[in-house]
């Protein structure tokens, strides 16, 4: 236990930010409002210097990986390098200090990046039609969910099925679930693709859509695709593209162009917007030509060379965000996409195929990669062999931790046993990967002479105890001698913590 | 690997132990095993009715959630409290400390559709081959 | 340009390592007529041409720095301590992802922690969730929550819940069968006559606003007494900055209190990034939404934090799961977690202190032009409406201050057309006196 909780740092009376002497007359919220309005007592929060801040916050920040201090290859998550020229263009003040409701005429700048980046979503992706509105993929999933479920409506056919192949991500039946549709699970094969016989065999009027992630979580290429939504159509159903994977067919190979009829896309993936820890991330959304009346309002319409906000449209599914999205991240993405241009983005889609196969190629003979000769941009290593030194993919993941490298993705997907996802993306140069390359293959060597310390080493903190915070969960700091009803385990933390301290601060 | 003689078990790694006119129900010792640390237990209110094979209760570890099904039909007459404070009554003695619900069944034949001891032991050998 | 780093020497030495002849090899199972061959997509610019070329359709907009603003309704202007941004935009706290490996992640869990806290205490409530997208979205999770808790179908909207958010909840519900039943208002507030009578023990939630679009006070005690009285949850969303001054949900008894969290640090940005707030009760735990931090113990018995509670997430329980969730809006909860700290309890008071004079200074000038009204008696914290008289043309004046360089409040017509004649206004901290002063001698100035 390294860092004291900033509540922890407070000191009666401190203070870390003034406000302007207030000018206008003080008056008495007393005398103004009904007493039931008022609040009794400040919130608790801690008191603090700015100074206390400043180092509070950036000491805990050394304790993170990161994608700017290491290789971070999380399957599936695309961690690609984060340009700092984005941040620069979304805090410029024509971005970062607008407001919503605003006359059109005074935001036609924002106006006119909405537009462009719905073409150039459109174009890079093969789709008819874009809404940025989405806040993240899965509520981009939502999304798609709901412009499946309005165009049967639409068309009065009942339609109560969607097919979701057991490699998916999780968050395809939970989205699918949240409309009341029933999920159907289809096969993987052999060959870790789609099984087109379970498909057909699972294929009827009440499908409405198959939810399709492409290539799949094991970083393989549907190479039937243009056979499955051909199928799909045959009955009258759609197909949605969860473009998680993205990154694979970016300047590759488009969407629309496999007949898909509405995708969502990840820009804090595909498109080198940063994950901020875990968000915001945004999830455009993409369509056939067929089911642009069904995108969220409002659209981006241009009139006598007027950019404006456009509400109408009879079938959309309606509004998905409190205003129009995630702006500052759409800022960021144009910014990206306008940097590479098509010959940078071709080459962003190539490299991160050469980069995946050849860490691939170089871990197979110690981890092998069950499903897939060559992948696309991930793949999907196990750690069975190490099983019989006592050693699992959770093991080889913390110990990687130790050697300055984030995890891989880890016991997912699910049809492959101790199952490690690697995603090195492009911005990863030769040299970084063959470090991480020569980690891995240590730590088999370090397994199999039964040499495997209990991983991590050393982190700020070792293996972290999960089945005590799920146990006895503790989720909000309380002062040691609350009067607040308090939990044992806080308390007991609280304390011990307070012990710690003087001797482990060591600045 | 534990299988007392005196239950009746389910393929989907229950076990039910008849009293009379309910059994009290419980998850097998393989069960227990593959969970590891049990962390949360979602018991069903009492009184509510359930057909065999439906989903009763919910059993969590750190990583993974598991529904626990209905070995026969009937209504939930009791549940073991002490599991929503010390889940992990199921990892100390899943067969006794660890029960977690009792069911008084609606249709005593369906009792005979259970595994023996036997049974069940042989359905474990054959999956774990 | 691109940020590749391996040169085309390197990508030939690595495809020999890979054992094909070239790159099209990679691409053996996607079928040839699917090959991409060109991208009908502009040239890539350098960094300084993307900076000019970025900066010029910046400045075809007019931001709040050249226009003074008098908007709010639902996106609120507020200072940021210029620390927030130094500490937010380093890489570290930029550029990772969730915080599976909790070893190489205890910053991020630690602060996610501490914000949890800190929204518990701002909220008076139990339970905070480590955020989700915005406030319209979570006001939607958390009606969604209600359902599932109470196992009905129906809820009541106050008519006073901004429009955006009853939008998004329609959104979220689609498909269902559940009864959206919207209480009207009167005087600016919830019906509570209305809401008594439309009560019944079929009612999964009843969802208010505080202050509500209208800028007023809620008689929020009433609500809660109303809606408990037949086993109903109070689903409350609030503005952050009020409840340095303001009663909060914890007091009156919500069961469910979320709020758009974007005012506590983070840039107004044409309303987007959001920060969904969401907290509850001990109770409904284990039915919340989206990602939860609790400390634990490592190995050694030291203090260690990690994510918990993750069953009830898509990852695992993918068809069951809570939400769908995956992500929460971790660095704009960051960002809440730095302004919380610096301002601390009292700089938290002063805040909404000074929202509340400001504003009430505004309304008292704006109501003594003999042409402009207060809509409603009511309390109000920081944003009020007001009503023009019969025969004025309510878009013709705010034409006017537009074009006089200013951004007036908003017109409330679009949104309510029972209220043609009034507009909504607010006044935050980074309005000087001198700028009311100055707008109220040009609302009186003006020929209407």
């Amino acid at each position: 236990m390294k860092d004291r909780l900033i509540y922890e740092r407070s000191v009666k009376g401190r203070v870390g930010y003034a406000w302007p002497t207030l000018d206008v007359p003080r008056i008495e919220p007393k005398e103004i409002l009904s007493k039931t309005h008022i609040r009794a007592e400040a919130p608790k929060l801690p008191e603090v210097s700015e100074f206390d801040v400043v180092r509070h916050f950036t000491r805990l920040s050394q304790d993170n990986f990161s994608v700017d201090t290491n290789f971070y290859p999380l399957g599936s998550c695309t961690m690609k390098y984060n340009p700092k020229v984005n941040e620069k263009v979304a805090a410029m003040d024509g971005f970062a200090q607008i407001h919503p409701l605003q006359p059109e005429q005074h935001l036609q700048g924002i106006l006119q990046l909405h537009w462009e980046l719905e073409q150039l979503l459109s174009e890079i992706t093969g789709m008819a039609a874009y809404t940025l509105q989405p806040s993240a993929g899965a509520q981009g999933e939502l999304a798609g969910i709901k412009i499946i479920l309005s165009y049967f409506q639409c068309k009065n056919e009942k339609r109560s099925t969607i097919l979701i192949p057991d490699s998916a991500h999780g968050t395809n039946p939970a989205t699918a679930a949240l409309s009341q549709f029933k999920v159907v699970e289809v096969k993987s094969g052999a060959d870790g693709l789609v099984d087109l016989a379970d498909l057909k065999s699972k294929l009827n009027e009440d499908v409405a859509a198959l939810m399709l992630t492409n290539p799949n979580t094991l970083g393989l290429f549907e190479k039937d695709i243009l056979t499955i939504t051909k199928l799909l159509h045959e009955v009258g159903a759609l197909v949605y593209m969860d473009g998680a994977n993205m990154n694979a067919l970016l300047g590759n190979a488009r969407p629309g162009d496999m007949q898909v009829d509405i995708m969502h896309l990840n820009l804090h993936k595909t498109f080198s917007t940063p994950h901020g820890g875990g968000g915001p991330g945004a999830g455009p959304v993409g369509v056939a030509k067929h089911l642009e009346d069904f995108l969220p309002v409002p659209r981006v319409r241009k009139k006598d060379g007027q950019l404006f906000w456009d509400y109408r449209a009879e079938h959309s599914i309606g509004r998905l965000h409190g205003f129009y999205g995630n702006v500052g991240v759409l800022v960021r993405a144009y910014t990206y996409i306008r940097f590479l241009g098509n010959t940078g983005i071709m080459r962003a889609g190539k490299t991160a195929l050469i980069n995946a196969n050849y860490i691939k190629k170089k871990l197979e003979h110690l981890y092998p990669v069950p499903y897939g000769d060559l992948c696309m941009h991930e793949f999907v290593a196990s750690a069975k062999s190490l099983k019989q030194y006592g050693v699992t993919a959770q093991d080889v993941a913390k110990r990687l931790l130790d050697f300055g490298f984030y995890a891989p993705t880890v016991y997912f997907p699910l049809i492959v046993e101790e199952a490690l996802m690697i995603e090195p993306t492009e911005t990863e140069s030769k040299e970084s990967l063959d470090a991480f390359i020569d980690a891995m293959l240590a730590i088999a060597e370090e397994a199999k002479a039964g040499l495997a310390p209990e991983a991590p080493q050393n982190m700020p903190v070792q293996r972290v105890d999960e089945v005590r915070a799920a146990r006895e969960p503790n989720l909000r700091w309380l002062p040691p001698a609350s009067s607040l009803p308090t939990e044992p385990p806080t308390q007991a933390l609280g304390q011990s913590s307070m012990r710690m301290d003087s001797s482990s601060q060591t600045f | 690997m534990k299988i007392p003689e005196d239950l009746l078990y389910t393929k989907s790694h229950e076990w039910a132990k008849r009293d009379g006119q309910k059994i009290q129900v419980g998850i097998t010792q393989h069960a227990q095993e593959e969970l590891r640390d049990v962390v949360f237990v979602e018991l069903p209110e009492i009184g509510k009715t359930v057909k065999a094979g439906e989903p009763v209760a919910v059993v969590e570890s750190v990583k993974a959630a598991f529904d626990i099904y209905a070995p026969v039909s009937g209504t939930v007459s009791a549940v073991n409290e002490g599991l929503t404070t010390t889940p992990q009554l199921i990892n100390d003695d899943c067969y006794t400390t660890g029960w977690m619900y009792t069911l008084e069944f609606s249709d005593e034949a369906e009792l005979g559709n259970l595994l023996s001891p036997a049974a069940y032991a042989e359905q474990l050998k054959s999956g774990a081959a | 340009m691109d940020y590749v780093s391996n040169t085309d020497a390197q990508l030939k030495e690595m495809l020999d390592t890979i054992g094909v002849k070239d790159f099209d090899a990679l691409l053996q199972s996607v079928p040839q007529s699917l090959h991409l061959k060109d991208l009908a997509i502009p040239p890539g610019l350098s960094e300084s041409e993307l900076l000019e070329a970025t900066r010029k359709l910046a400045e075809q907009n007019k931001n709040l720095l050249q226009v003074p603003s008098f908007l709010g309704a639902g996106a609120y202007v507020h200072q940021i301590p210029t620390a927030v941004d130094a500490i937010a935009c380093r890489g570290e706290w930029l550029t990772p992802y969730t915080p599976y490996q909790a070893e190489a992640s205890q910053g991020i869990l630690q602060s996610i922690y501490e914000f949890q806290t800190m929204v518990c205490e701002l909220m008076g409530m139990e339970v905070s969730n480590a955020s989700v997208y915005d406030g319209a979205s979570a006001a939607a999770e958390g009606v969604l929550l209600a359902m599932r808790h109470t196992n009905r179908q129906r809820i009541l909207i106050s008519e006073a819940v901004h429009p955006h958010t009853r939008q998004v909840l329609a959104t979220y519900l689609r498909g269902g069968s559940t009864i959206i039943q919207e209480i009207p208002t009167v005087n600016g507030v919830t019906d509570v006559e209305a809401l008594e009578k439309a009560i019944s023990d079929d009612v999964a939630c009843v969802l208010m606003q505080q202050p509500n679009v209208f800028g007023v006070l809620e008689p929020a005690e009433s609500i809660s007494e109303i809606t408990h009285r037949s086993g109903g949850l109070l689903v409350s969303s609030v503005y952050p900055t009020s409840l340095g001054l303001i009663d909060p949900p914890g007091s009156y008894g919500a069961d469910i209190a979320v709020a758009e969290g974007r005012c506590l640090g983070s840039p107004v940005a044409l309303g987007g990034p959001g920060l969904g707030l969401f907290a509850t009760t001990q109770k409904l735990l284990r039915r919340i939404p989206g990602r939860l931090v609790g400390a634990t113990v490592d190995k050694q018995g030291n203090r260690a934090f990690t994510l918990t509670l993750q069953t009830r997430e898509q990852h695992i329980r993918r068809e069951k799961a809570t939400s769908n969730i995956c992500t929460n809006q971790g660095w704009l909860a960051l960002r809440a977690t730095l302004f919380m700290s610096m301002l601390g309890p009292k700089g938290f008071q002063e805040w909404a202190y000074q929202n509340f004079a400001k504003a009430h200074y505004a309304f008292d000038a704006f109501t003594k032009i003999p042409w402009i009204k207060p809509a409603f008696e009511q309390d109000f914290f920081n944003e009020f409406t007001l009503t023009y008289d019969k025969g004025i043309d309510p878009h013709k004046v705010h034409q006017q201050l537009i074009e006089q360089g200013w951004a007036p409040g908003h017109l409330l017509s679009e949104w309510f057309p029972t209220h043609p004649q009034s507009s909504l206004w607010c006044v935050t901290e980074t309005i000087s006196k001198e700028t009311i002063d100055r707008m109220a001698e040009t609302l009186k100035g003006l020929s209407v």
